[in-house]
């Protein structure tokens, strides 16, 4: 694979990385960035900080959406499975009941509904955030590492609109960040198991 | 301005973790029981559940290769130790997901110190439980006939039957637990991903980690995924254990046909669980050294939930058989005078001195708070939990209608051994997830910790008010 070189001054980074200390001092950030119009920032963090989707001027989740319908195809997909098997194609007359029964068909239609909802949660929800993604720019920066442990990152990418290398440098420094790092992309899947050439200061 | 996870000191409350516990210690305290080797105590319990895996194996295979006969199970007594171990398994996995979930919609942030631990348990649990209705049908390789798949006969399930149900409550059930651990265990892969120090723990966790980046855009989707899960978990748990009850309640045995079964076998398999999760935590935080996350509040806490339970299984006890005495049903009062003066009048009263006594020492905050009393109280409810189980099956069917049909149930050899095989199989997952897998949510307990609060230093007006560190840390010490 054709190697980028990386340390030319006017290759753009992917991404720019800022690094604060506390989940309040990011969360400032974050609400600097929406005022000033970027789309394309995110924020990191070991854990979900209240109060950042507002900050980062985020709308609802869509999950719901991909749920509720997917559910309600569990609970009828359990109700024609029954009617089908019991009530046409092999009636069985058991203990003098109609072959093919309402109420007994209830459980497994509530069971039926809940699995297929739980699958659409946790399928839906890797869809919306496009995970599994196991090679992304951030992973080559060895400070990030920390965002699992205790540091807090904010990260804006090179193809936002409002994106200007130097401008968003200095809107990033004017939120005090305790570092702030330019990220580039390697282009190779598996660089990322290899020590970065740029990463750690 | 919010202060969402700062502890509110006028009604006394103080940090959910320990004095001087800083997010990198929880990741540290946390992962380096993953990291470090396992100390020879774990050996020596993870060979020893391996070798009563084993006897699992060798048990079920002896009854494979004989029939179902290799157990003491006659008649009239057709079911016995196969059902109670199914249900007592079922029973420890409730409280897994009722703390996961229901606590969860119930905002009890003091639930984060131990919902990984105990929807692992949970896990564990179901697969125990699932291995007997699998193998007590008899000819076990016709077990597929349980699902609604085409076979030789071209006959489909009998969907009116509670049976039927059962397969389909207990099977997403374990679908339903496996998936919320997982989704909870995404975040802390990617803890120890980024701490690993060797390429294969690199791409095995950072495979399971899914490239988890932390991102918010992420978060958002992700806590909502969890608060969906935890809402469909919540009326699930429920329905599994009144599923299981109403293989019993729908049947026209006197003794199990009571309509009072789905909520008293809901709140014992709560109770059940809870005993259990006790007894692994306490060892689990005196050998990992786990003290300044699961702090004594937690465990207090968890006691004052199984004297409630436990006291409503007390209640459903007396229930039953004031109904029976009360309905007049001749054959009923029979059965609940057997139980409690028959031949196995020596299980019903293990079952109550266990289940309803000795939660009771929990009134009082002495006992509550003390590690060997809860210690011995949690062992003392998975004893009693396994004879209500045994209680039901065998005391209602060993005599019935007609008395020259009544028998008495004596376990043979190969039942005992199949039972000491699952607890082997549960030690061994249950080792096996310790050893390996964060044992508590990492992220989750960050989360409700007061430096987590966006506000803590930054609440303006608000600082004078609440302070700007937290309340000054009164957590309880042992």
């Amino acid at each position: 694979m054709a190697q980028v070189d990386k340390d030319t001054e006017d290759n753009t980074p992917a991404l720019l990385l800022a690094e604060y200390g506390s989940p309040g001092e990011l969360l400032h950030a974050a609400e600097k960035f929406r005022d000033a119009g970027y789309t394309k920032f995110d924020t990191h963090s070991p854990f979900p900080i209240h109060g950042m989707d507002a900050a980062m001027g985020l709308p609802d989740s869509k999950l719901g959406l991909i749920v509720f319908p997917i559910g309600l195809t569990g609970t009828t997909l359990a109700f024609l499975m029954m009617w089908w098997m019991n009530g046409v194609d092999y009636p069985l007359v058991i203990g003098g009941k109609p072959p093919y029964s309402l109420p007994s068909q209830i459980p497994v239609m509530f069971e039926l509904t809940i699995l297929f909802s739980a699958f659409a949660t946790v399928f839906g929800m890797l869809h919306l955030n496009r995970l599994p993604r196991h090679h992304h720019p951030l992973f080559n920066s060895e400070r990030f590492k920390g965002f699992s442990d205790d540091k807090f990152f904010l990260s804006v990418e090179s193809s936002d609109p409002k994106w200007d290398l130097e401008r968003t440098k200095k809107l990033l420094e004017s939120t005090h960040p305790t570092h702030i790092e330019l990220v580039y992309d390697d282009d190779e899947g598996g660089a990322d198991f290899e020590p970065s050439p740029q990463g750690g200061h | 301005m919010s202060t969402w996870n700062l502890p509110i000191k006028e009604l006394g409350e103080t940090p959910l973790v320990g004095e001087g516990v800083t997010f990198k210690s929880i990741s540290e305290t946390v992962c380096r029981v993953t990291e470090n080797k396992a100390p020879r105590g774990w050996w020596v319990a993870f060979l020893l559940s391996v070798t009563f895996t084993g006897v699992l194996g060798l048990s079920v295979g002896y009854l494979f290769w004989t029939g179902v006969g290799v157990w003491g199970n006659n008649a009239p007594v057709y079911w016995a130790w196969d059902i109670t171990n199914f249900v007592w398994w079922i029973g420890i996995g409730h409280a897994g997901t009722l703390i996961s979930a229901v606590l969860f919609l119930f905002r009890q942030k003091w639930r984060t110190a131990i919902n990984r631990f105990s929807e692992a348990m949970t896990i564990f649990a179901v697969i125990c439980a699932l291995i007997f209705p699998g193998i007590h049908v008899g000819r076990a390789w016709y077990a597929y006939y349980m699902f609604p798949v085409p076979n030789e006969m071209a006959l489909w399930p009998n969907f009116k039957s509670p049976l039927i149900w059962d397969v389909f409550a207990v099977s997403t059930y374990f679908t339903v637990s496996l998936l919320f651990w997982y989704v909870g265990l995404i975040p802390d892969f990617a803890t120890l991903r980024d701490r690993a120090r060797n390429k294969w723990r690199r791409i095995i966790y950072g495979f399971l980690a899914l490239g988890w980046r932390g991102a918010n855009r992420h978060w958002q989707n992700y806590e909502r995924a969890y608060l969906i899960l935890a809402a469909l978990s919540t009326p699930l748990v429920l329905s599994v254990h009144s599923v299981v009850s109403f293989d019993f309640a729908t049947s026209l045995m006197p003794g199990w046909h009571t309509t009072i079964f789905p909520p008293y076998f809901v709140a014992g398999a709560v109770f059940s669980g809870f005993g259990m999760v006790m007894t692994l935590m306490l060892l689990t935080r005196a050998v990992y050294g786990m003290r300044s996350l699961v702090l004594m509040k937690h465990l207090e806490l968890m006691n004052k939930i199984m004297l409630v339970t436990g006291s409503l299984v007390g209640y459903a006890y007396g229930m039953e058989l004031f109904i029976a005495w009360y309905s007049g049903n001749e054959y009923e009062w029979f059965i609940f005078r057997n139980r409690v003066a028959g031949p196995y009048a020596w299980a019903y009263w293990t079952m109550i001195s266990c289940n309803v006594l000795s939660p009771q020492v929990f009134w009082f905050k002495r006992f509550r708070t003390s590690i060997p009393v809860m210690f011995v109280v949690s062992i003392l409810i998975n004893i009693g939990m396994w004879f209500e189980r045994f209680v039901i099956i065998v005391t209602s069917l060993h005599r019935d209608f007609v008395p020259s049909s009544w028998g008495y149930f004596r376990p043979t050899l190969v039942d005992i051994f199949t039972y000491l095989g699952t607890l082997g199989l549960f030690f061994t997952a249950f080792l096996l997830f310790i050893r390996w897998v964060p044992m508590i949510a990492i992220a989750e307990v960050k989360g409700v910790m007061p430096e987590a609060d966006p506000h803590l230093n930054h609440g303006g007006h608000h600082e004078g008010e609440h302070g700007a560190k937290h309340a000054p840390a009164t957590a309880e010490a042992e």
